[in-house]
């Protein structure tokens, strides 16, 4: 590991510790609904370990508790999961073109809302160690959790659960808000996106729709809006390689990353 | 019929690596047309926020402990604080609204 790679390393175990306590109290109460699902505490840990999805294990987990077949279950997962194709989608245009295909599938391991969106956040082109470190510590959080989560049932106290979920939440804000701050097109995006999510998750013409296909819909319908009335050619213009934190004075070497 | 649960277990896991997994292997260039740069450069933005409200009044045991974490989050967040600061001081925020007497 280069010099650069170790502190990229350490910066995104450093992101990754807020996930991971998020992930804990989040996996907790999924575990309750895989152990109601008659899943044993292990096979709720490689569950979570293997799929890193919460909706998408919730909707997993239900649809093991009905019986239902492989076949549907695929595409559940498939379509509860849709929006992290988006999210890849994005993710790809992060990375070095040059980025070996070991590293893309590495990271494809964990794309999630949280790992997706601190990786985003970093300045320039995504370093590979930055999403690995904040997933070696995020993914424990969240397979423990789990884990946790069948064993103890509902040890934790609500409030601790219902306080510790709303941080993940935070983690959003802190990385949707600052770009926001910056370019109005973005603060555009971020409170309509608001205004149009409340809506539609509270008009009763939209109840039957699962919460995944809202988000996916609304997040194609908005991006999509942006990008015709307002295209930018600043995306990612300071693109090139750099340490994650602005804070950090290490000295920047270029092209040396891989 | 009968149903393994590791064989579920196997299924989820598959669909959902491969649905991340295919355009981080498959998109290997960068996107030249103008509209889906930006598109892909909006999507982040549009899906957290998304994501976030009106979810965060949801996570918690009463809608005003989500609300007002919410906004003490994006005044945190606008002042500049780490992502670590805006995390725990949300917590902290809809953890003490909770303990309010009239909730």
């Amino acid at each position: 590991m280069t010099t650069e790679n170790k502190i990229c390393f350490q910066h995104g175990m450093r992101d990754g510790s807020p996930i991971a306590l998020g992930y804990f109290a989040v996996a907790f109460t999924l575990g309750i609904a895989a152990r109601n699902a008659g899943l044993s505490a292990i096979q709720a840990l490689i569950a979570s370990a293997l799929n890193n999805a919460s909706a998408g294990e919730y909707a997993g987990f239900a649809l093991i508790a009905a019986g239902s077949s492989y076949l549907e279950t695929a595409i559940m997962t498939l379509v509860v999961n849709a929006r992290y194709l988006l999210m890849s989608c994005a993710l790809s245009q992060k990375l070095k073109p040059d980025t070996h295909l070991r590293h893309r599938m590495l990271i494809a391991y964990d794309v999630t809302d949280e790992i997706f969106g601190i990786c985003v956040a970093q300045p320039g082109y995504l370093n590979p160690w930055y999403a690995y470190g904040a997933i070696v510590v995020a993914i424990p959080g969240w397979a423990l959790g789990t884990f946790f989560g069948v064993i103890m049932g509902n040890v934790l106290p609500t409030r601790m659960v219902s306080a510790l979920s709303v941080g993940l939440y935070g983690m959003f804000l802190a990385i949707i808000i600052p770009p926001a701050r910056k370019n109005r097109v973005i603060a555009g995006v971020v409170a309509v996106g608001f205004a149009a999510s409340f809506l539609v998750n509270r008009l009763p013409l939209f109840d039957g729709v699962s919460t995944g296909i809202k988000t996916i819909a609304l997040t194609i319908v908005l991006a999509l809006a942006a990008a015709v009335l307002f295209p930018t050619d600043a995306v990612n213009s300071d693109k090139k390689s750099s340490v994650p934190a602005p804070d950090s004075n290490y000295e920047q070497k270029k092209d040396e990353v891989y | 019929m009968e149903h393994n649960i590791w064989l579920y277990l196997l299924v989820m896991a598959a669909v959902s690596y491969l649905i991340r997994m295919a355009p981080l292997v498959l998109i290997r260039r960068e996107i030249t047309n103008k509209y889906l740069r930006s598109f892909l450069f909006y999507v982040p933005y549009a899906t957290l926020a998304v994501m976030t409200f009106p979810a965060i009044m949801e996570a918690t045991q009463v809608p005003a402990a989500g609300l007002c974490a919410l906004i003490a989050g994006i005044i945190l967040a606008w002042k500049g604080c780490s992502l670590f600061q805006v995390a725990v001081f949300c917590c902290a925020v809809a953890f003490l609204v909770e303990l309010l007497p009239f909730f």
